[in-house]
C-alpha cells in the first residue's frame, strides 16, 4: 500500500516516463481514498499548463 | 483600399506582426528566456536573436496563425544552445540538498501520509488564473525561488519540453536522480503556489 509520500513521486513520475501497470493500480487505490494526493495529481497538471503556455505554446 | 503598388509590401507586412503583438510576445519571450537562463542581459539577448532571426526569415513563413509558435521555437533552440553549452560539466553535485528539501519532507508524518494541515488543497478551477497577471508574477517568483540547478532541470523538461532520458545525457546524471529532482521541483512549486496565490489570493 502506498503512503502519500511514494504516492506524489510516482505522480510526479507520471509526467515524465510511463509507469507500469502495477504502479498505476496502487495509484488508482490511493487516490480513491485520499483527496490530498487527488488534488496533489490536479496541480501537477495544470502546473504543466501553466509552463506549456509560458512556452508559447496556446494550444488548450 | 490599398492601391496596387502596395500590394506587395503590404502583404508581406501582413505576415509579420503588428507593433503591439511585437511588443507582447518580446514580453513573453523575456518571461520564457529568463527563467532559465537566470540572467537578464543573456535572455535579452537571445529574445533579440530570435526575434531577428524570425523577421530574417519571415519570407518562408507560410501563415501568421504560428508565428508565435514558430518565433518561440527559434529561441527554444537558442536557450537549449546555451543551457548546453553552460552545463557541459557540472562540477557539483545535482542532487546536493540545498536546505529545502526538510521544507517539503516536513508536509508528512513518519508513516508518510499527509500532515493535515499540510494536505494539498483543492485549487477550484485553476485554469482561470492562465490570463491573469497576478497569477504570472507569483509563477514567476516560486520559479525563481527554486535552486538553481533544480530550476535548470525543470526548465529543460517543462518549458523546452526535452524528456528526461535527454537532460540525463546532457548533465552526467541518472534518470532517476533526474526524477528525484523533478518531484522535488514540482512539490516545491506547488506549495509556493498553494501558499502565496491559492491561500493569499
Amino acid at each position: 500500500m502506498l503512503n502519500c509520500k511514494q504516492t506524489t513521486k510516482l505522480l510526479s513520475e507520471k509526467q515524465d516516463r510511463p509507469l507500469s501497470f502495477r504502479e498505476r493500480v496502487a495509484l488508482r487505490l490511493h487516490l480513491i481514498m485520499c483527496s490530498g494526493c487527488t488534488n496533489y495529481d490536479r496541480q501537477m497538471g495544470f502546473i504543466r499548463k501553466a509552463c506549456r503556455r509560458i512556452g508559447g505554446d496556446d494550444a488548450k | 483600399m490599398n492601391s496596387e503598388r502596395d500590394g506587395n509590401t503590404s502583404k508581406a507586412a501582413e505576415l509579420w506582426l503588428q507593433e503591439a503583438e511585437i511588443a507582447t510576445l518580446r514580453r513573453d519571450m523575456l518571461r520564457f528566456a529568463k527563467l532559465q537562463l537566470r540572467d537578464v542581459a543573456t535572455a535579452e539577448d537571445a529574445v533579440q536573436e530570435a526575434l531577428s532571426a524570425a523577421y530574417a526569415t519571415r519570407g518562408r513563413f507560410a501563415g501568421r496563425a504560428q508565428v508565435k509558435t514558430w518565433i518561440f521555437s527559434i529561441l527554444r533552440n537558442k536557450i537549449i544552445d546555451q543551457i548546453r553549452s553552460q552545463t557541459r560539466h557540472p562540477t557539483r553535485s545535482l542532487t546536493q540538498d540545498d536546505g529545502r528539501n526538510a521544507e517539503v519532507g516536513a508536509l508528512f508524518d513518519d508513516g508518510g501520509y499527509w500532515h493535515k494541515a499540510a494536505r494539498p488543497a483543492d485549487w477550484g478551477d485553476p485554469e482561470a488564473a492562465l490570463g491573469s497577471e497576478q497569477f504570472w508574477v507569483i509563477f514567476e517568483i516560486c520559479l525563481n525561488a527554486m535552486a538553481e540547478n533544480t530550476a535548470r532541470i525543470f526548465t529543460m523538461r517543462e518549458f523546452l519540453g526535452l524528456e528526461t532520458a535527454e537532460i540525463c545525457t546532457e548533465l552526467g546524471i541518472s534518470e532517476n536522480n533526474c526524477w528525484v529532482i523533478l518531484h522535488r521541483a514540482r512539490s516545491r512549486l506547488r506549495l509556493c503556489l498553494e501558499e502565496n496565490w491559492i491561500k493569499r489570493g
